[in-house]
């Protein structure tokens, strides 16, 4: 331990930390303040189109997690797929979106919502009519650059110092 | 010194009680400890509050208004918290460790004044009381890392010591200085004789007797014993509950009395213009403390081989020289004015600053194993 | 000399069990070290505890399916880990990545690069005793990265972006702006940062001459990135191998002389301004076009092996793939550079105190989701 600077690092350093008490705090009061997420935003959840899907199964393939489990039965009078079950384990799913990206047809989505945790392992399985989309489970623009651009603009830190609480 | 005896002060005043002494003693045990309590919340308070400023953070401001109620939310839930004791702990050490810790900085704020005169005991030797009080603290800091029969608490408890008997040399001859210049150990005789403020008579006193009182209460960077980056917690890594909460409060209340105690020898304590005594020293208190926190947020933390070094090789003959200094001055100029004083010492300051830090160099710290 | 050892007070060494659960472990490495008082006289490395069988877990996935778990070795820097392994595979599987593809994956990786040595700089001084102040300062900035990446994929840390053959998307309109924008903040700030803490009196105490790494030992240990480059080694696979498009931009690579953790901290406020400068020159070259090649998400290789190397924030990150022709790789290694990284801890912090020892393997900067796997 040596003072060459004679303790000026010292006074440096107690300058530069004072600066920070008159400038903005980079944080965010969070169920106050919202910032926009991400529009193509990985939320917690997929969103499933029943119309669009025929029942083709890339998506199951595609994960690597094996958490999407869908059994097909063959409608004869229309000569096509019906989808019975459509099973998502949320517990396991990592959010890689590799499913929105495999489906051909358009008929998966990633959640664009958040706050969606759940009391009961259970309550994690989602079946048919619970992965549909709803105001409460927006579809994200995840692969989707149509719906990105309908959604509104993330709030990039860069740009935006946080403002004091309301 | 005749204490002034006007207005408000009268009823203050220990012969004018009735029963004299001993409602005297009583209403300055409870004065002492509330005023401790109080200003540690305060003092938890503030420093959140002031670090997360400085660190680009908001700090507590979800408690109550601003989040002052913040420090009160976290004694109620420490106080409700389990208290484990592990079970090779030595049971009757580990018990007794937080009040023997807890007990020597209550003493501390008895003979810091509050006006002049408002003090619990106006003892004719009180700084020379604060310095053998404080130490006490250091036991209580020990019997904890021996009691938990724990290897962090154990060395962060060993590296306490180490640091408190270095510290307390500089520290004492910083005091010496001062007790020169003033021509009394009382504190409120200290501060009735600061026409100027101490800090600028005694300026090398005041960097050496903060730097020690740092290092005593280990305050960053000295902050050996607790090192949460290295001995998760030091000396108190085995405690929970209640003792813990006695602990921080320690640490906290430590803070506070040796704020009061440098804004008393070196800021000339309760004295100043308009307002109350009494809020002049707990402002002063605070100007104290927020140094201590802005140093806090900087500093990375001192080896223990350093720790030493800088006691010993820094502290100590700067502090000797300035002692010497100060006793030539005394005795040299005893009618002078104070403001002669002034000059002389800031640039000896300077110079002894310069000097130190020029020959000042500890070694590498490594050991060939 | 019998009254000597008479008078000698018996002392003994003493076992330390620092880790799994200690605050500066950077997750859950244990080091069992012998201490002679204050005096660390030797460690064992204990580690494991994080392991998730991520390479046996490859074995069963497809080539696109195992994209996401690279995010999980390195979760400090999980662009350099997709950007190695899609190489590996491209190499195996002769893919050509179109212009625009090159050029995202640059940008994104030395964001990355910007991003890990934000969080190893600042944990570095955490380790050193700082209360958080520096730590928070880069992390205030290193969020501004995430933000960015969030913007790009949807994700703030496993974000699965790159794909075989390019990107999984083409860059959103409003990110070049971004990164233009955020690129001269991040030099002011790291100008300020350096007159912050450099010249620290008890920083440089701590840290000059403090766990030195010579240059012999790093080579014989095999230690890559920053850490060799502040004992001196001149090896940057940017410059030695270039991969992707690294021979179109100019940037010096910064090394020091001593090895000690000051140069290792100053080596990596250097590579940052070299980041910068990567950057700067990138995105003004980005050319429209096809950001990923036509690549089918299930590929079947033909049979045979590759092995892709990049310079990850930490250092040499290997990926080796061996293929059989099914869609699924047969062998699937990684050389993790946390791992051996930590090759020469035991002989940097032998002889130095407990301090030391924290703050020395704070300073190599590890993750354990890579030391693990």
């Amino acid at each position: 331990m040596k003072f060459e600077n004679f303790g000026l690092g010292i006074v440096k350093g107690l300058s530069v930390a004072i600066q920070y008490v008159w400038r903005h705090a980079l944080v965010t009061q969070y169920p106050e303040q919202r910032l926009n997420i991400s529009r193509r935003s990985r939320g917690n959840e997929l969103v499933w189109s029943r119309e669009r899907c025929t029942g083709c199964a890339t998506c199951a393939k595609a994960c690597p997690q094996g958490v999407i489990e869908i059994v097909t039965a063959t409608d004869m009078t229309e000569n096509k797929y019906k989808v019975e079950t459509y099973r998502v384990d949320t517990g396991y799913c990592i959010q890689c979106g590799l499913c929105v990206e495999a489906c051909p047809y358009d008929a998966l989505f990633m959640g664009y919502s958040y706050e969606r945790a759940k009391y009961r392992r259970a309550e994690l399985v989602q079946t048919n009519d619970e992965l549909l989309e709803s105001p409460q489970r927006p579809v994200s623009g995840y692969f989707h650059p149509d719906i990105a651009k309908k959604l509104p603009k993330q709030t990039l830190l860069i740009e935006k110092i946080v403002e004091k609480r309301k | 010194m005749e204490p002034i005896s006007a207005g408000a002060l009268d009823i203050i005043q220990p012969t004018y009680w009735p029963g004299n002494y001993w409602w005297h003693w009583l209403f300055y045990t409870v004065v002492v400890i509330v005023f401790m309590l109080v200003m540690v919340i305060g003092a938890i308070y503030f420093e959140r509050r002031a670090m997360g400023k400085m660190q680009t953070r908001l700090g507590p401001n979800r408690t109550g208004p601003f989040g002052l109620l913040q420090p009160i939310a976290d004694a109620v839930k420490v106080l409700l918290k389990e208290n484990i004791v592990p079970g090779v702990a030595d049971k009757i050490v580990h018990f007794l460790a937080p009040v023997i810790a807890f007990t020597p900085v209550l003493l501390i704020f008895t003979v810091i004044p509050f006006q002049n005169g408002a003090m619990l005991a106006d003892l004719n030797i009180g700084i020379l009381f604060i310095v053998a009080v404080s130490s006490i603290a250091t036991v209580g800091v020990f019997m904890a890392g021996w009691g938990s029969g724990n290897k962090y608490s154990l060395l962060g408890a060993m590296r306490n010591v180490a640091a408190v008997v270095s510290y307390e040399i500089p520290m004492v001859l910083a005091i010496l200085g001062v007790v020169m210049v003033t021509g009394s150990l009382s504190m409120n005789d200290i501060v009735n004789a600061q026409n100027i403020p101490n800090i600028l008579v005694q300026p090398l006193g005041f960097l050496l007797f903060f730097t020690a009182a740092c290092a005593e209460i280990n305050r960053s960077p000295f902050d050996l014993m607790e090192a949460d980056s290295e001995l998760t917690a030091g000396f108190h890594t085995e405690y929970s509950g209640m003792r813990f909460a006695m602990f921080y409060l320690v640490e906290y209340a430590e803070a506070i009395a040796m704020s009061a105690v440098i804004s008393t020898l070196f800021l000339s304590g309760w004295r100043g213009p308009w307002l109350p005594p009494w809020l002049w020293l707990i402002i002063k208190t605070f100007f104290v403390f927020f140094l201590m926190i802005w140093v806090r947020t900087i500093m990375p933390r001192v080896r223990i081989d350093q720790l030493m070094g800088l006691a010993w090789k820094f502290l100590f003959p700067l502090a000797v020289i300035n002692l010497f200094a100060t006793a030539i001055e005394v005795l040299a100029w005893p009618d002078a004015s104070q403001w002669i004083f002034v000059g002389v010492n800031i640039v000896l300051a300077g110079a002894l600053v310069f000097l130190g830090s020029r020959l000042f160099k500890t070694g590498l710290g490594r050991v060939e194993v | 000399m019998t009254t000597t050892q008479e008078l000698t007070l018996k002392t003994e060494p003493f076992i330390l069990n620092i880790g799994p659960m200690h605050p500066s472990t950077h997750g859950v490495f244990r080091m069992r070290a012998t201490l002679d008082g204050e005096v660390v006289t030797d460690i064992e490395p204990v580690f494991g505890y994080l392991h998730r069988g991520i390479e046996k877990l490859a074995e069963e996935r497809t080539y696109t399916g195992i994209i996401p778990f690279t995010d999980r070795l390195d979760y400090l820097s999980p662009m350099s880990n997709n950007l190695g392994y899609c190489l590996a595979v491209e190499k195996l599987a002769g893919v050509k990545v179109p212009e625009r593809g090159e050029y995202i994956r640059i940008i994104t990786a030395e964001l990355q690069r910007l991003a890990n040595h934000c969080v190893a700089i600042g944990a570095m001084f955490n380790d050193a005793g700082a209360y958080f102040t520096p730590f928070l300062y880069m992390f205030r900035n290193r969020e501004k990265i995430y933000d960015l990446f969030d913007m790009l994929c949807g994700q703030r840390v496993t974000y699965n972006y790159m794909r075989i053959g390019g990107v999984s998307q083409d860059l959103p309109e409003e990110f070049l702006p971004a990164v233009a924008k955020f690129l001269p903040q991040l030099k002011k700030f790291l100008d300020e940062y350096e007159f912050f803490v450099k010249q620290n009196e008890v920083f440089v105490a701590r840290s000059k001459g403090v766990g030195i790494l010579s240059k012999e030992l790093a080579i014989n240990c095999g230690i890559s990135g920053p850490v060799a480059r502040a004992s001196g080694i001149k090896h940057d696979l940017r410059r030695d191998d270039p991969y992707s498009i690294y021979d179109r931009f100019e940037f010096d690579i910064p090394t020091a002389e001593n090895g000690d953790c000051f140069d290792r901290f100053y080596v990596r406020v250097q590579e940052m301004r070299q980041s910068v400068r990567i950057l700067e020159q990138a995105i003004k070259q980005v050319p429209d076009g096809p950001f990923r090649a036509n690549v089918p998400q299930v590929i079947h290789p033909p049979a045979g092996e590759s092995y892709a190397h990049i310079e990850s924030p930490k250092g040499e990150l290997g990926y080796y793939i061996v293929s059989d022709g099914s869609i699924a790789p047969y062998r699937f290694h990684i050389r993790p550079t946390s791992l051996i990284n930590l090759g020469a801890l035991r002989n940097m912090v032998r002889g130095w105190k407990v301090a030391d020892l924290i703050f020395i393997f704070g300073s190599i900067d590890i993750t354990m989701g890579e030391v693990d796997r």
